[in-house]
């Protein structure tokens, strides 16, 4: 492959390619063991050295990074399929060994009923859950069982970053890790055995068809699979967070492997994600606050997985996804997934490359324009907002901008920025989402929209209610949609709605724009500064006044003003 | 039924609709909107200020002839003269055509002409040689691995010819769309971390580049030619099915058409990627045989030369570039040069 630094050897090898692992070869490691399983490019394994490799991997991604520490009770996000079955088993494995060894924190588990969403039946569901079930009590480990129709009744406050505990420098970890062994050798042995082993903490029974009802109505509302598998996402990540935080767990693990992690970051790139790669695919994502999600499987590949799973008898359960048996160009995920699969097959080194990559990644804006307080939080994945002012010369504003030489409204997305719900500022002074001034013009819709990142803004465009309109044939279906913009060619308008939507991401949407709105008030009743900026402005809105114009402030104020 | 009336001027017909955005134009209002955005680009992204004289790289290509023709008429409004330089690789039944149609645009557009060759600038290197040079290894033959650097030294020293304060090329927002898959796939962190913006604001000496077509998407482009009915050179590169951006480009076919939006989606988080600061790459000092802009002490098109000169064409392909009898540069090795070092399509 044309891999940036691959070493050429000069001249092209003369002599036969090199032999492929026959059956008298042996171990590469202990080189005395029949090998059973081939990882990388031709290393023979033989079914101990395999199992050491494993395990070691795991240990040593915990190890090195030190975020997990001793006593710390830890939420194992399960969805029954290998690979998080198999990081169940490492878990469960790693407490029970001598002590010297001994993984140290406090294991639960939780597993999340999606069937509703991917459209299964009851029946269906019922066995899926009691599989489930059998592995759990297996296992031993506090379990959680929740169904993806809680969503329905979740508090916004998922939605908030919580204030986090300072991270433990090197010194911190090592100092609790001393301590936590010195306690261990004080109480004795017995009281370190499996903590709290058959608490069932199931959930408080079925959910209503009325909740299931929603949730469909919800998911078909999303025209895309795309679309459909980011909602799915997100609203899976809010209840696992809901429970963490319910029950007390300060971190979650998810049991993404080195290849599924490499789709995601293609995915994710071409889905508009790039400013949050570094959380999406980094070991630690640590953007909701006080919970940590974490990811130690990520040095594994889905074929070390596979073959532990199959060498071991690690048990798993087979969950259908939305997007099982879609056909390949269904969505960009599919798409993906069959490409990189596909190059792998070709280049052997594709998925390692793209990892390698994914590790110098950093957690960062790129120019650095958050040197004080970041900015606001998209609503509903929590990463700091990624866009710019409608009209500067990037894709987004490319998007966005409104050059078109006639008086059209653009889209809703184009205004608002950050902080204020509809920035009238920019450009031309739209609908703005004064209640007071004109409740006909205050538009839910935007309201969420402008609280989103770019990328789950494109995702949001996807989301209508009701069938599709005669006149929808467009040739980019995923235009923005026009709302309440006269002129059209027409057809007859789609009403959006965000009804399906769960109550708590529409409550919190709303608190939030109500905020802002309070917040600008007052603003706007402040003296202003010689310069033209505010006193107390947030630095969000200093740093989206570097594209903007200096006059554009006054614009503002004028704009609201005149209502 | 008859097309719906233009969703601009609400007079004439409407003659398409918008990739970006769905909507229904005329082909007067689309041409306007086209150039308005790019006249936007250019204003907003601040890249040719009043007085600047601009080398518009001139391929015969789609993508050059659009950005030379909309470049032509917003020149009195951005005070900007242009001169059009075009770059000969040698490449038998493919440059010598495409250069004849550079001949006729800027005969018909009235514009001053360079063209400047690679057998006279690299010592009788054309691709065509290099290409037969690569070929016995077995492997792929990375040709276009060479065209890409060389043809920005080209280009630099063509601009340099005519007097030019900034580069323009016609990379469009497709491009730039498989510029970051590839360079994903690759696993290039240096390209990635220097990528993504408007273009290079000229460090160390070397002129200024920016790419004002970056936020058009191609089927614009396309579609913004044939309105105008530019005449333009259409065919492929002979040695492009070899480029790995082959890959990258069906990928993002396919994306397209899972989601219309993908290529500025993918361009959006160009924009915004974050590296970390070992993976950029070092500040950039100068050549030590033709005092261009390098991070080592050889710059990249050097390095390639020498390695072909030696008959090792792959000398300067590959980890550490060891061989070249570079002298130690305190500056940490990482390969210097354009952004992107496969073929442009038809700039």
């Amino acid at each position: 492959m044309c891999e940036v630094g691959e070493d050429y050897r000069e001249p092209a090898p003369a002599g036969p390619p090199p032999p492929r692992p026959c059956r008298e070869q042996k171990c590469v490691k202990c080189k005395e063991g029949l090998p059973v399983v081939v990882i990388r490019a031709g290393d023979a394994f033989c079914r101990d050295c395999f199992k050491v490799f494993y395990v070691h991997k795991f240990r040593a991604v915990l190890g090195k990074n030190r975020l997990v520490f001793p006593g710390e009770k830890v939420l194992l996000a399960w969805s029954g399929g290998p690979s998080s079955s198999s990081m169940l088993w490492q878990v469960l494995e790693g407490l029970s060994q001598d002590s010297a060894k001994r993984l140290r924190f406090v294991p639960g588990v939780v597993f999340a009923d999606e069937g509703a969403a991917c459209g299964q039946s009851p029946e269906d569901r019922a066995k899926t859950l009691a599989e489930a079930k059998l592995v759990l009590q297996t296992v031993g480990f506090p379990w959680h069982i929740v169904a993806l129709e809680e969503v329905f009744s979740l508090p916004p406050s998922v939605l908030r970053c919580s204030a986090r505990e300072p991270v433990g420098t090197e010194g911190a970890y090592k100092a609790a890790v001393d301590s936590f062994l010195q306690q261990h050798h004080v109480l004795g042995e017995e009281k370190q055995s499996r903590p709290c082993p058959q608490h069932p903490q199931g959930r408080a029974g079925p959910p209503t068809a009325g909740q299931t009802e929603a949730l469909s109505r919800l998911f078909n509302s999303v025209k895309t699979l795309t679309a459909k598998e980011e909602l799915l996402q997100t609203l899976r990540t809010h209840l696992i967070l809901h429970v963490a935080r319910t029950h007390g767990y300060s971190k979650v693990m998810t049991g993404d492997s080195c290849t599924r992690l490499a789709v995601k970051l293609m995915t994710s790139l071409a889905l508009g994600r790039g400013a949050f790669l570094a959380w999406d695919t980094g070991f630690s994502d640590e953007r909701h606050g006080d919970v940590v999600v974490v990811r130690p499987m990520r040095e594994h590949t889905l074929k070390e997985v596979a073959f532990y799973n199959r060498l071991f008898a690690v048990p798993s359960v087979f969950t259908p996804a939305v997007d099982t048996k879609a056909p390949e160009k269904a969505s960009i995920h599919r798409l993906m997934e069959a490409f990189i699969l596909r190059l792998q097959a070709q280049f052997p080194s594709t998925v390692s490359t793209v990892y390698r990559t994914s590790e110098k990644l950093v957690k960062a804006p790129r120019d650095g324009c958050a040197a004080g307080t970041p900015g606001p939080r998209c609503l509903l994945c929590m990463c700091v907002l990624d866009v710019d002012t409608a009209d500067s010369a990037t894709a987004f504003g490319a998007q966005t901008s409104s050059q078109l030489p006639q008086t059209q409204p653009p889209v809703a997305e184009a205004e608002a920025p950050t902080v204020s719900c509809c920035h009238s500022g920019m450009g031309r002074a739209q609908h703005c989402c004064r209640m007071e001034a004109d409740p006909r013009a205050c538009d839910p819709r935007a309201c969420v929209t402008a609280q989103l990142c770019y990328g789950c803004r494109v995702n949001m465009k996807d989301l209508v209610s009701g069938g599709p309109s005669p006149a929808r044939e467009q040739a980019g279906a995923g235009l923005g949609l026009r709302l309440r913009s006269p002129g059209t060619s027409g057809s007859s308008l789609l009403q959006p709605s965000l009804d399906p939507l769960p109550p708590y991401i529409l409550a919190e949407a709303q608190l939030r724009s109500q905020r802002a709105e309070a917040e600008q008030e007052i603003q706007e009743r402040l003296l202003e500064a010689e310069d033209g900026a505010r006193p107390g402005a947030t630095s969000a809105e200093q740093a989206h006044e570097d594209g903007a114009r200096p006059g554009a402030t006054s614009a503002e104020q004028e704009g609201a003003d005149g209502l | 039924m008859p097309a719906p009336r233009c969703a601009s001027c609400h007079k004439a017909r409407a003659a398409l609709r918008r990739p970006r955005s769905g909507q229904a134009l005329c082909t007067t209002c689309f041409c306007a909107s086209f150039e308005a955005e790019v006249l936007h680009t250019v204003v907003a992204g601040r890249l040719l200020p009043p007085g600047a004289v601009v080398a518009v790289g001139a391929s015969g290509g789609k993508d050059s002839t659009v950005l030379a023709h909309v470049l032509r008429e917003l020149a009195p409004r951005l005070g900007i003269s242009l001169h059009l330089v075009a770059v000969d690789e040698g490449i038998g039944g493919y440059r010598d055509a495409a250069l004849a149609a550079v001949r006729r645009q800027a005969a018909r557009w009235e514009l001053p002409l360079t063209v400047v060759a690679y057998a006279e600038l690299f010592g009788g290197w054309t691709m065509d040689a290099v290409a037969r040079s690569t070929a016995g290894s077995g492997r792929s033959r990375s040709c276009c691995t060479f065209c890409g650097v060389l043809r920005r030294r080209a280009l630099e020293e063509g601009a340099r010819r005519v007097g030019a304060t900034h580069v323009v090329t016609g990379h469009n927002a497709d491009d730039m769309a498989e510029t970051v898959l590839m360079n994903f796939l690759r696993g290039d962190a240096g390209r990635l971390a220097r990528g993504g913006g408007l273009g290079s604001p000229g460090e160390g000496g070397a002129l200024p580049r920016c790419r004002p077509l970056q936020l058009a998407s191609q089927k614009e482009v396309v579609l913004y030619a044939h309105f105008r009915r530019l005449d333009y050179f259409s065919e492929e590169c002979v040695y492009a099915p070899e480029a790995f951006r082959g890959h990258a480009r069906d990928l993002l076919k396919l994306l397209e058409a899972a989601r219309p939006s993908a290529v500025l989606d993918l361009v959006h988080s160009a924009e915004r990627l974050a590296l970390a600061p070992a993976a950029r790459p070092p500040p950039p000092g100068a050549c030590s045989r033709c005092g261009a802009l390098a991070s080592r002490a050889l710059c990249q098109a050097c390095a390639l030369l020498e390695g072909l000169n030696r008959g090792r064409p792959r000398l300067a392909i590959g980890k550490g570039r060891r061989g070249l009898d570079e002298e130690g540069s305190p500056r940490e090795p990482q390969p210097s040069g354009p952004p992107t070092s496969e073929p442009i399509p038809g700039f």
